[in-house]
């Protein structure tokens, strides 16, 4: 056993390997969180079948409200896959030690995101099985032109480079090598960058719709990278606490700090943004306000979205409040709760709170309800499982070689 | 153990008794085989070509799979896809339709223009267009839709889309919207696919087949203009508009995005699109916007004529006006 730890297997065979063993050990609350996860997705699966049978009539978006809780759900998540820069970026070019322990981990986690919003698009697509069309050179891809196109290519790249960087750290560290710098820095700079791209792209899919005065708004890209901030490291926060309490890999407490300032920045801008927009909707409500009136207090006794968005600024602004203040500095007891209200607050009104008033009321003045089915839920369900279980699987394996690399 | 090279029943079952089941079924099953064969063979040649076509129909839905974009098709490829589109309608549900792939005419824009003050509301365009176009009646898909209006007003917002009485009423106007085949499309620029684009003659069209139904063309169109098929859409075959064009009328499918075309399946052959034959009023002109005597010229030049939305600069080819 002593040989085994000191000398560890060496390889890209053995690798894998080491990777299927960690993932199929555990004990049995972890199996039955991974049972749990894969009966989620079984559902999702059962479901998305139905629709691609009958077709997207299956869920309960129509011509009004042509978008609906997948879109929603991929918005989000593109923001929380941005967010994994907010600690590349001090990890690699500042050189801060305590976060450079658990960049990876934030790196993981914006791979599980990217791979659901690639699920969310694909279980929008009304013909998935043309997808093919996009592929440049068997099919045609319009670009530059639309933007739905550059998302595309942001969303695939940004996925390789966070797949890329870690694997080849973590890879170098199961080989008991100190990974080469100057290899990976240039990819560390582009993901970087491209970070911000995913997420500014995201909000111009919307922004540049002169259609839908809600979205025409120049401060959806900024406002974007806000609230995707404070999101996103928010819901890391949370893994760290998961991974803290649950592994023996231990998070110091001042990653934990960090990330709470950084929430805690984010959050306060994404607020003061969020005011701008209230201000410039509610002080002289124009026609092009109306999709903010349904929004906030309903149109025509159409007030589905009311109490989300309610809830959502509730939620955001109490989630702010705790973590500016940080209530039990030396007692993290807040940071939990308080982290799971801001990321919750934030997926309703950057999900269904920025989708649907969009496209309600119509161009053609019409009011429609939207709720999603069950089919809808249930897919949404399955692919936020599928995420998860992605991550987990990832996770596992990553910090028992970072460990490992550790002690040697 | 030694398997008997001759499969032969007869010979196994004398040498080993205990094997007769094994026997039995493998004898079954090269019993069912060749009745299987004599079937179809009988079918095949006598009562139906029903187990021929299935192979054919799957032959033909595998090359339809695989055609690129209309726009980027030879002719000799246009031919082939409409051939095979033509002949699975006949598979499928048993019609015979003629699809066209005509190109657009030489030094023709079409334009439109709707008589505000003449129509009456009586919805006549609506349902020759459903029938003309082929749209599923299991939703009650429309083109058209025509807006009740209070005096007063004059965007389709404020009137009411849903009307179900006796027309016209008293001291109310009608407005009818439809796609606007814009002359700058918001639509056209948001397609990731090039699926939807603006023919030489002004026409905005759909690949249906090529459209992978992302819907991002329908969250740009700022005049609702497009109709996603969110089922297959139901056309009972009676009803069928039998004249079709690749880029008009032929039949969606779910998962497709579709849209007034104009009816270029009659327009480009000289004929007025169904709407405008329709109308019992004579509120809709349609015509060439490069031919100087054609009448929607003449709406132009002596009609006070509006547009909407014309701050978005989308260059609409549809004018509203008032006699």
């Amino acid at each position: 056993m002593t040989k085994k730890s000191s000398a560890p297997n060496r390889g890209f065979i053995s690798f894998i390997k080491d990777i299927i063993a960690w993932n199929l050990s555990g004990g049995i609350a972890y199996q039955l969180f991974l049972c749990i996860l894969l009966v989620l997705m079984m559902f999702g699966v059962y479901a998305y079948l139905i629709q691609f049978k009958v077709g997207l009539s299956a869920t309960n978006m129509s011509d009004i409200v042509s978008w609906g809780l997948y879109i929603s759900n991929f918005t989000f998540f593109v923001g929380v896959a941005a967010a994994a820069v907010m600690l590349i970026l001090p990890a690699y070019i500042f050189k801060d030690k305590d976060l450079h322990k658990v960049v990876i981990i934030g790196e993981v986690v914006a791979v599980g995101a990217l791979i659901m919003c690639l699920l969310f698009i694909i279980a929008d697509l009304g013909g998935p099985l043309n997808a093919w069309h996009l592929i440049p050179g068997i099919g045609i891809l319009n670009f530059p032109s639309s933007l739905l196109a550059w998302d595309i290519i942001v969303i695939n790249g940004y996925l390789a480079l966070n797949l890329l960087v870690p694997f080849y750290i973590v890879y170098s560290h199961y080989n008991n090598r100190e990974p080469d710098e100057k290899k990976y820095r240039p990819f560390i700079f582009l993901s970087i960058f491209w970070a911000f791209g995913i997420h500014l792209v995201t909000a111009f899919l919307y922004e540049g719709l002169p259609a839908r005065p809600f979205w025409n708004n120049p401060l959806m890209g900024p406002r974007f990278l806000a609230s995707a901030f404070a999101a996103g490291p928010a819901l890391i926060s949370v893994v760290l606490i998961i991974i803290h309490t649950a592994t023996t890999f231990k998070i110091d407490k001042q990653v934990f700090n960090k990330l709470r300032l950084i929430i805690v920045v984010s959050a306060i801008i994404n607020l003061i943004m969020l005011f701008s927009e209230v201000f410039k909707e509610f002080y002289f409500t124009t026609h092009h306000s109306l999709a903010a009136v349904y929004l906030y207090f309903g149109l025509d006794g159409h007030n589905a979205l009311v109490p989300w968005i309610w809830t959502a600024i509730t939620m955001n602004v109490f989630g702010t409040i705790i973590l500016a203040f940080n209530p039990g500095r030396k007692n993290p007891v807040f940071l939990l709760p308080a982290c799971i209200l801001l990321f919750l607050g934030i997926w309703i009104e950057k999900g269904i709170g920025l989708i649907i008033p969009g496209l309600v009321p119509s161009p053609l003045g019409e009011i429609v309800d939207y709720a999603p089915s069950w089919v809808e839920i249930s897919i949404t369900l399955g692919i936020l499982a599928f995420g998860i279980f992605v991550v987990t699987l990832l996770i596992k394996p990553a910090i028992i070689i970072e460990q490992r690399f550790e002690k040697v | 153990m030694k398997q008997p090279k001759n499969n032969d029943c007869q010979n196994q079952k004398e040498n080993k008794p205990g094997r007769t089941k094994k026997c039995g079924r493998r004898d079954f099953l090269k019993g069912a085989a060749k009745v299987a064969a004599m079937g179809s063979f009988a079918m095949v040649s006598g009562c139906g070509s029903e187990l021929l076509a299935s192979g054919e129909k799957r032959k033909l839905q595998w090359e339809e799979f695989f055609k690129t974009n209309y726009r980027i098709m030879t002719q000799q490829e246009k031919d082939a896809t409409i051939a095979r589109l033509e002949r699975l309608a006949k598979i499928k549900k048993d019609v015979n339709i003629q699809m066209s792939s005509k190109a657009p005419i030489p030094g023709v824009l079409y334009g439109y223009a709707f008589n505000v003050t003449r129509c009456e509301g009586f919805m006549e365009c609506v349902s020759a267009c459903v029938k003309e176009n082929n749209l599923d009646r299991k939703s009650k898909t429309q083109y058209i839709r025509i807006f009740e209006m209070e005096p007063g007003k004059m965007a389709p917002e404020s009137g009411n889309g849903k009307y179900f009485h006796e027309v016209p009423v008293k001291d109310h106007f009608y407005m009818g919207v439809q796609c606007y085949h814009c002359d700058n499309p918001p639509c056209v620029k948001a397609c990731p696919t090039q699926a939807t684009w603006k023919e030489p003659d002004g026409i905005v069209v759909v690949d249906y087949n090529w459209c992978i139904g992302c819907r991002y063309c329908m969250a740009a169109c700022p005049y609702y203009g497009r109709r996603f098929n969110w089922h297959d859409p139901v056309v009972p075959v009676k009803e069928m508009t039998k004249k079709q064009h690749y880029l008009g009328n032929r039949m969606r499918a779910r998962g497709q995005m579709e849209k007034c075309t104009f009816c270029v399946q009659r327009t480009r052959e000289g004929r007025l699109p169904a709407c405008v034959e329709a109308c019992p009023t004579g509120s809709r002109v349609f015509g060439n916007l490069l031919d100087p005597k054609s009448e929607i010229r003449f709406v132009l030049k002596n009609k006070k004529v509006f547009r909407l939305k014309e701050e978005l600069a989308t260059d609409p080819k549809f004018w509203y006006f008032i006699d």
